[in-house]
This record gives structure tokens, C-alpha cells and sequence, in this order.
């Protein structure tokens, strides 16, 4: 079982092939939960602490916005536990204000500079694209099932 | 700030989605609770969702995609259901979210399409699907958006 990182995190797609096809997704819900299921200070309104910007450091500089540090909190540690990765490339559901759009292409460009095996695509537009969309996702899988045995 | 007491620590939440002509969110939820055993689970419009111990929540997960393997689509939730940060019981009003899962649900056809299409393939032929390559959008042409820029 590989951990595979999706793109946009918060994907229903990629999560449901990913687990569906026998591996572990890693997205933005397991380190929400993560966060809130861990006792501390509250913080309202989303748990978010003064302590998470700090975390953030390890993967943005410190004149990158405090938004984009505190959103590398929870991802940075996924991207560094992540065996392979599924990116869709501009993704409209992952639109949003700077500081989303940021994180992304930090998100995005960290895992092309990560040694892992990594799978672009695009979303699919028709039932014929599905099949293709499914088919290339459900190869990538195999072989990574097929790298762990070997 | 105050001291933070975590609720449901170690449990898991699923989202668990239907978008299929044979099966209701209705039936989904149904199904869930037969097979609950105590585990939380709540009915929505889209299906359910399920909170307990990771290995409970697998067993409900796998028993509710027998119903209809190919249009129910599971997701990993954060927050558990209910709480008072996201309800919208606490909050009122409606609540923000949800943005990504109507995007992708209108393509959930498609993908119910393709995973049976898959299922069904040999390895030769799961091999050519997967060698074609998804199209594409051509990038506007520099001249049009010249065009257009100098338009009244």
C-alpha cells in the first residue's frame, strides 16, 4: 500500500480511486483531522494557532505570506510522507484568493521536485475521457502495486 | 484562547457519495445502519456519513460500495459531523464548503462510466486506454487576445 498524494487535496475523485485501487490517499482531510483531534489551545474559528505560520517555515521562506505558511502546515508534512502523486492540472475546484492559488503552485512544484513517482492529468469531459481518465489512473496503481512487491 | 478538549479522538469520518439512478442517498444511509453496530452515522443529501474506529468505518465502507460498486465514491472527512465549527446548527445560515464536491459530482458520470469500463478491460486493452492521452485545451492565440485587448 502506497501513500499517494492527490491534487487538489480535497478531491472526492482522486481520494475514491486512490483507496479504491488499494492505496493510501494523503489528502487535506487527514491532516485536518489530525489537527483537530489534538488537544491544545483553542483557537476559533478552524483550530488554526499562532503555532502553525512558525511549522509553515520549513517549506516557505519567511517573507511568504503567513496564509500560505499556515496552509503548508498541513500540507508540507503530507508532501514529505507522500510515495507517488496524482496531480490535475489547473483544477478549477481548487480556485481561490491568493493565498490558495499560492500554496498550490508551492504545492504543485514541490511534488515535481520530489523523486516520486507522479501521475498529470486532467479532469475528464466526457464518457470517453472518463474511461481514459479511470484507465491511466487505475495503470499508475497497478504499477506502484507492482514496484512495492518487486 | 482556552484549553482545547478534542471530541472523537482517534475516529475517522467518510463521506460517502451516490449519484446512480438504482440507489438513493436514502438507501445508502439505510444500508449503513444496519450494518452500524454503534458507529455514528448521519444521513445527508448525498449519501452519508460515517464517523467510528477506522476499522469499523472500513467495514460499513465496504459493504455500502456492494450496493452499487461503480457510483458510490468515499471521501476522507476532517471534522466529524456535528461539529460546532462546521454545522450548521452552531453557525447558521448555509454552510461554506461543499464548492468542490458539487464540481466534481457533475462528473461523476463520466467517472462511473469509466470505472466500469475499466473493470471489464483485459490488461492489453487497459494498457492502450491508458496510452491516450486526455486532450488537451489549445492556449489562446497571442493574436486574438492583441484583438481583443484593442477592442473598444
Amino acid at each position: 500500500m502506497v501513500k499517494v498524494f492527490i491534487y487538489p487535496a480535497t478531491s472526492l475523485m482522486l481520494s475514491d480511486l486512490v483507496a479504491r485501487y488499494g492505496h493510501t490517499p494523503l489528502g487535506s482531510a487527514v491532516s485536518i483531522r489530525e489537527h483537530i483531534q489534538t488537544p491544545g489551545f483553542d483557537s476559533p474559528p478552524l483550530q488554526m494557532t499562532a503555532e502553525d505560520p512558525q511549522k509553515g517555515l520549513k517549506w516557505a521562506a519567511v517573507e511568504v505570506p503567513s496564509g500560505i505558511r499556515g496552509r503548508m502546515s498541513l500540507y508540507g508534512p503530507l508532501v514529505e510522507e507522500a510515495e507517488a502523486a496524482i496531480i490535475i492540472d489547473e483544477p478549477e475546484l481548487s480556485f481561490g484568493c491568493m493565498g490558495c492559488a499560492r500554496t498550490n503552485e508551492l504545492l504543485c512544484f514541490m511534488l515535481r521536485e520530489k523523486d516520486i513517482p507522479r501521475l498529470e492529468l486532467r479532469y475528464p469531459a466526457s464518457r470517453e475521457e472518463g474511461v481514459t481518465f479511470v484507465a491511466q489512473i487505475k495503470k499508475f496503481l497497478d504499477d506502484l502495486k507492482k514496484e512495492e512487491t518487486a | 484562547m482556552k484549553p482545547y478538549i478534542p471530541e472523537y479522538v482517534g475516529t475517522v469520518t467518510k463521506y460517502v457519495f451516490v449519484d446512480s439512478p438504482d440507489t438513493t442517498p436514502q438507501d445508502i444511509a439505510t444500508a449503513a445502519y444496519e450494518v452500524a453496530q454503534g458507529v455514528m452515522v448521519k444521513e445527508t443529501c448525498f449519501g452519508c456519513q460515517i464517523t467510528g474506529s477506522p476499522e469499523d468505518v472500513e467495514r460499513i465502507v465496504a459493504h455500502l460500495r456492494k450496493l452499487d460498486p461503480y457510483r458510490i465514491f468515499v471521501k476522507d472527512r476532517g471534522f466529524p459531523p456535528g461539529d460546532a465549527r462546521r454545522c450548521r446548527a452552531d453557525l447558521g445560515g448555509a454552510r461554506p464548503g461543499y464548492l468542490g464536491h458539487e464540481f466534481e459530482m457533475k462528473m461523476a458520470r463520466y467517472i462511473s462510466y469509466g470505472l466500469e469500463a475499466v473493470d471489464k478491460m483485459t490488461a492489453e486493452e487497459l494498457e492502450k486506454a491508458a496510452g491516450t492521452p486526455l486532450p488537451t485545451e489549445e492556449p489562446l492565440d497571442a493574436d486574438i487576445v492583441e484583438q481583443l485587448f484593442m477592442e473598444d
